[in-house]
């Protein structure tokens, strides 16, 4: 039996607009053809997805998410995208001869993974109810990432390390 | 809420992302796309997480931050050095690698 209390309509009013800002947003990345807008719009499918974090009481990686997302990894594509082209306008070149084949890939995979989801999980419900969950204490995180996830931690450091060093090293001017 | 709510965008963000990549010429917009398939991979992550009622999801999702993060700079290190040698980041000009 449903109780009126949940179905929990603000959250789900919410989800509807970030969800459809989010995807409008990812289209036009795959599809803008200027190079420019297309980091904007994943600007907005980023903080979009850093909301999504927030409704699903996982604080932390949302903060991180507009961290180290949004700060840092925009700032690079942008600096990617001045570095690697003249000029800012329309580029008439970005898409493949034969990119209309992604369509129907994109489309099966899909229709496949939204049967398998809307057959496997029907309307499972979210444990609790959503929006006044307690937030995920960091302190957790933080016990689970020194405890248990320790050796993949240190092993992240030193991917982090070589690249780092890598990216040093193929950018340089020698 | 229903988790199949976020399954489903995860499904729809990773489907865009997939024909970014198949369609894109332009190298950025390749690593672009791969980003929104991992964006798409840790909604998946969280809502699990949410679902079990654990906290070992968010640790893998700060991981695939993190993995993300260093991939966009080693990326885009090779694509300026491409640029530089060859005046062009279209990826299908790219065929010495070929045997």
């Amino acid at each position: 039996m449903v109780l009126a209390t949940d179905i929990q309509v603000a959250q789900n009013i919410g989800f509807g607009i970030i969800a459809a800002i989010m995807v409008l947003c990812a289209v036009a990345v795959v599809a803008a053809r200027n190079v420019v807008r297309a980091a904007l719009a994943l600007v907005m499918v980023m903080a979009g997805a850093a909301a999504q974090y927030v409704l699903l009481a996982a604080e932390f990686v949302a903060v991180t998410q507009v961290l180290v997302y949004i700060g840092a990894v925009m700032v690079l594509f942008l600096f990617g995208v001045m570095l690697t082209r003249a000029k800012l306008g329309a580029e008439a070149e970005l898409n493949n001869k034969n990119w209309a084949w992604g369509i129907p890939v994109a489309l099966v995979m899909f229709v496949v993974m939204a049967w398998a989801l809307v057959d496997g999980f029907e309307d499972t419900r979210l444990g609790g109810t959503v929006g006044d969950a307690a937030p995920q204490d960091t302190a957790v995180i933080s016990d689970l990432i020194f405890k248990p996830y320790v050796l993949p931690f240190w092993a992240l450091s030193f991917v982090l390390l070589a690249a780092v060093i890598g990216a040093i090293v193929l950018a340089r001017k020698d | 809420m229903l988790v199949n709510e976020f399954l489903l965008l995860g499904a729809i963000l990773f489907c865009i992302g997939v024909y970014g990549v198949i369609a894109r010429k332009n190298a950025v917009m390749v690593l672009m796309s791969i980003e929104l398939i991992l964006n798409s991979v840790n909604i998946n992550l969280l809502a699990f997480d949410r679902l079990h009622g654990g906290s070992d999801g968010n640790v893998f999702a700060l991981y695939i931050i993190a993995v993300a993060a260093a991939e966009v700079g080693v990326g885009l290190a090779m694509v300026l050095l491409i640029y530089r040698n060859r005046k062009s980041i279209s990826l299908d000009e790219l065929s010495e690698m070929k045997g």
